[in-house]
C-alpha cells in the first residue's frame, strides 16, 4: 500500500514556481531520503504533505486523503520536524514535550520515555534556551515521535547531531519503518546516508530530478568506479599494462584508472596479476555524493 | 475545546513565568493604592464617599493604561510565533487554527483579569472596608472591575489581530502603538476639535454614535455615568440625556469591540498560507 501518493504536484507563489510536476507513490514502510540544494523545493514538499498550504496544481495524498482538506485526526497520524525547530525558551525539557503530548492527546507519561529514548533525560529539567542546537533537534524528535506517528517527515533531523547521535536516529527510525511506519527526510549530508536510505529523491528547482534506489540511480547514471594504484616505480612503470583503460597519474606513486560496473571483476584480476608493479589498491565505489552531483547539478533544462 | 484550554492554560503559565502577571498586578495595586490614598484624602472635606472617588479615579487611570498593558501583552501573539518558528510545529499538530487563537486570547484575558481583579479588587477592597455601608461604592467597583477586564479584553482581540495582519514583530509594535495612540488620545481631541468647529453644535444622536466607536469611551461611559452617585463625583451629572446609556448595553457593545476583531482575526488566520 502506498502512503503517499503526488500526482503531478505544483506550487507557485505568485511568480515563483517553488515546485512543479511532481509525481511519486511511496510504499508503506519505506524510508526516503529527500535531497537537493537550499530552495530546490524539499520544505514545500513536505508542507504540501502536511497540508499546511494547498496545491496550486496537481494532487498529494497521505494515507489516502488531502492533507490540505483532512479531518483533524488526519494530523495525529503525522509526526513533523521542522528545519531548525523552535521552542518556547522558557519552558523546560520536558513541560514543553508534555504540552505537546497533551495538543497530540497523548498521556504526558509517555514524555520521560521519549526524552530517555532520543538520549535527553539528562536535561530533562533544564529550560531549552539552554540548550545546543543538537539538543534543541532531540527535543524535536521526540515530539515528531509522539502518538506512534504513521508518516514521519523530518527537515533536516541530523544537523547538529555527533556522529553517534545520528546513528542513534537512524536506529529508530529504522525501528519505526519496520513497524509500518513511514519517513521522509531531507538532508545536505550525505554520507550519513549512504548505507541507511532505500530511496532516494533528488530536488531540483523545484522538479524531481531523480527518484530510486541508490544502486539503481548509479547504474542509470552509468557512473564509473574508481580504482587507485600505489605504483612503486612510479606511474611510467605501469601505463604499459594498463592498456584501454583511461588512465591518470595522480602523483608520483598513485594512478587511478575507471571502469564501469560490469568491467569491474576484470580490472580487478588484471592488476592482481601485475604482481610486484602494483603495491596496494583502493576501490571508491559512487556513492550518494556522486549520485548527488550527477541529478542535482546537471544543466538545467530551461 | 480541550485544546483551547491547553493553549490558554500555557500562556498563562508563561506569563507567570516572565513575571508578566506579577509585574502588572503590582503596577496596577501600586497605582490603584496610591490613587486610593490621594483620592480619599479630601474626602473629609467634601463628604464625599471615598470608594466612589477611587472608582472615578482608577477609571481615569485605567483609560490610559490598560488598553497599554493589553496591546503590550498581545501585539506579537501570532507574529512572533511565526517569527521564532514555533507557528509552523503547532499547526500541525490535531489543533484547529481558531482553537490556537482562542487558547491565546483566553490566555491573555485570564492574565490581564487575574492583574485586574487583585490589583483593583485590592485596593478597592482595602478603601471599601474602612468606610460603612455603601451598597452604591460596592456596584460600581464592581462594575469598575468588569469593565476594565472587558476593555482589556477589546484591545487584546484589537492586538491579537494586529499580530495576524502584519509580517514582522517590528510593524506589529509600531501599529499597536498607532492603535493606542488614536483611541485613547487622538480619537478624544479630534471629537474635540470637531464640537468646536461645529459651533452650531453636533447633533446629539451623532454624537452618541461617535462615542460608541471608542471602547475607551464606552469605558469612560459605562464608569463615569453608570451610576448615580458616581456621576456627581466625575462631573458627568449635567450630562444631557441623549448620552445616558444603561450600563449593560454599554458592556455589551464593549463586547462587540471583542467580538468583531476576533472575528476578523479568525476569518484571516483561516486563509493564512505558511
Amino acid at each position: 500500500m502506498n502512503a503517499i501518493v503526488a500526482e503531478a504536484l505544483g506550487k507557485r507563489y505568485h511568480e515563483q514556481t517553488a515546485l512543479a510536476d511532481v509525481s511519486f507513490s511511496l510504499p508503506q514502510g519505506t524510508l526516503l531520503a529527500l535531497l537537493g540544494h537550499n530552495g530546490a523545493g524539499k520544505t514545500t514538499l513536505m508542507k504540501l504533505m502536511l497540508g499546511l498550504i494547498h496545491p496550486t496544481s496537481g494532487s498529494v495524498r497521505v494515507l489516502g486523503q488531502m492533507p490540505s482538506a483532512a479531518a483533524l485526526a488526519f494530523r495525529r497520524q503525522l509526526g513533523f520536524l521542522p528545519e531548525n525547530v523552535a521552542f518556547h525558551d522558557e519552558l523546560n525539557g520536558r513541560d514543553t514535550l508534555r504540552y505537546f503530548a497533551r495538543l497530540k492527546g497523548e498521556r504526558p507519561a509517555v514524555c520521560d520515555d521519549l526524552l530517555e529514548r532520543v538520549g535527553l533525560s539528562f536535561a530533562a529539567g533544564r529550560r531549552v534556551k539552554t540548550y545546543s542546537k543538537g539538543m534543541r533537534q532531540r527535543l524535536g524528535l521526540a515530539q515528531a515521535l509522539l502518538g506512534k506517528p504513521r508518516i514521519l517527515l523530518l527537515d533536516e533531523p541530523t544537523t547538529g547531531l555527533d556522529p553517534v547521535l545520528r546513528r542513534e536516529v537512524f536506529a529508530i527510525l529504522g525501528e519505526l519503518t519496520r513497524n509500518g511506519a513511514t519517513v521522509v527526510l531531507s538532508s545536505h549530508i550525505l554520507t550519513e546516508l549512504d548505507a541507511r536510505t532505500e530511496l532516494v529523491a533528488i530536488m531540483r528547482r523545484g522538479r524531481l530530478a531523480a527518484w530510486g534506489t541508490l544502486p539503481a540511480l548509479c547504474g542509470n547514471a552509468g557512473m564509473p568506479i574508481r580504482i587507485r594504484l600505489a605504483a612503486p616505480g612510479g606511474p611510467a612503470s605501469l601505463a604499459p599494462h594498463l592498456n584501454g583503460f583511461p588512465v591518470s597519474a595522480v602523483d608520483g606513486r598513485t594512478v587511478e584508472l575507471t571502469c564501469s560496473q560490469q568491467d569491474k571483476m576484470a580490472v580487478l584480476r588484471h592488476v592482481a596479476a601485475l604482481g610486484a608493479l602494483v603495491e596496494d589498491v583502493e576501490m571508491r565505489l559512487p556513492g550518494l555524493d556522486d549520485v548527488y552531483l550527477h541529478y542535482g547539478q546537471g544543466d538545467d533544462p530551461e | 475545546m480541550n485544546a483551547i484550554l491547553i493553549i490558554a492554560g500555557k500562556e498563562v503559565r508563561d506569563g507567570l513565568r516572565n513575571r508578566w502577571i506579577v509585574g502588572t498586578t503590582l503596577l496596577l495595586a501600586v497605582l490603584a493604592f496610591a490613587l486610593a490614598m490621594l483620592g480619599t484624602a479630601p474626602t473629609g472635606v467634601l463628604g464625599v464617599k471615598p470608594l466612589a472617588v477611587t472608582v472615578v479615579s482608577l477609571a481615569s487611570l485605567s483609560i490610559f493604561l490598560i488598553p497599554l498593558i493589553a496591546l503590550l501583552l498581545s501585539y506579537d501573539s501570532i507574529v512572533g510565533e511565526v517569527e521564532h518558528g514555533t507557528l509552523l510545529l503547532l499547526l500541525t499538530y490535531p489543533v484547529r487554527r481558531g482553537e490556537i487563537l482562542l487558547g491565546k486570547v483566553l490566555g491573555h484575558c485570564t492574565i490581564l483579569a487575574l492583574a485586574t481583579l487583585i490589583g483593583y479588587g485590592g485596593a478597592g477592597l482595602a478603601v471599601g472596608l474602612g468606610q460603612g455601608r455603601d451598597p452604591q461604592g460596592w456596584a460600581a467597583l464592581a462594575l469598575l472591575l468588569v469593565s476594565t477586564v472587558m476593555l482589556g479584553a477589546a484591545f487584546i482581540c484589537l492586538a491579537t489581530l494586529i499580530s495576524l495582519l502584519v509580517r514582522e514583530r517590528a510593524s506589529a509594535a509600531g501599529l499597536a502603538v498607532a492603535v493606542w495612540l488614536l483611541f485613547v488620545v487622538v480619537f478624544d481631541v479630534a471629537v474635540l476639535g470637531l464640537l468646536v468647529w461645529l459651533k452650531s453644535g453636533l447633533d446629539p444622536a451623532l454624537f452618541r454614535w461617535l462615542l460608541i466607536c471608542n471602547p475607551a469611551d464606552l469605558y469612560r461611559l459605562v464608569n463615569l455615568t453608570g451610576m448615580e452617585n458616581i456621576r456627581v463625583f466625575s462631573g458627568m451629572a449635567g450630562l444631557s440625556e441623549s448620552l445616558r446609556f444603561s450600563p449593560w448595553l454599554l458592556l455589551a457593545l464593549l463586547g462587540g469591540w471583542c467580538a468583531v476583531p476576533l472575528a476578523i482575526a479568525l476569518f484571516v488566520f483561516r486563509r493564512r498560507e505558511l
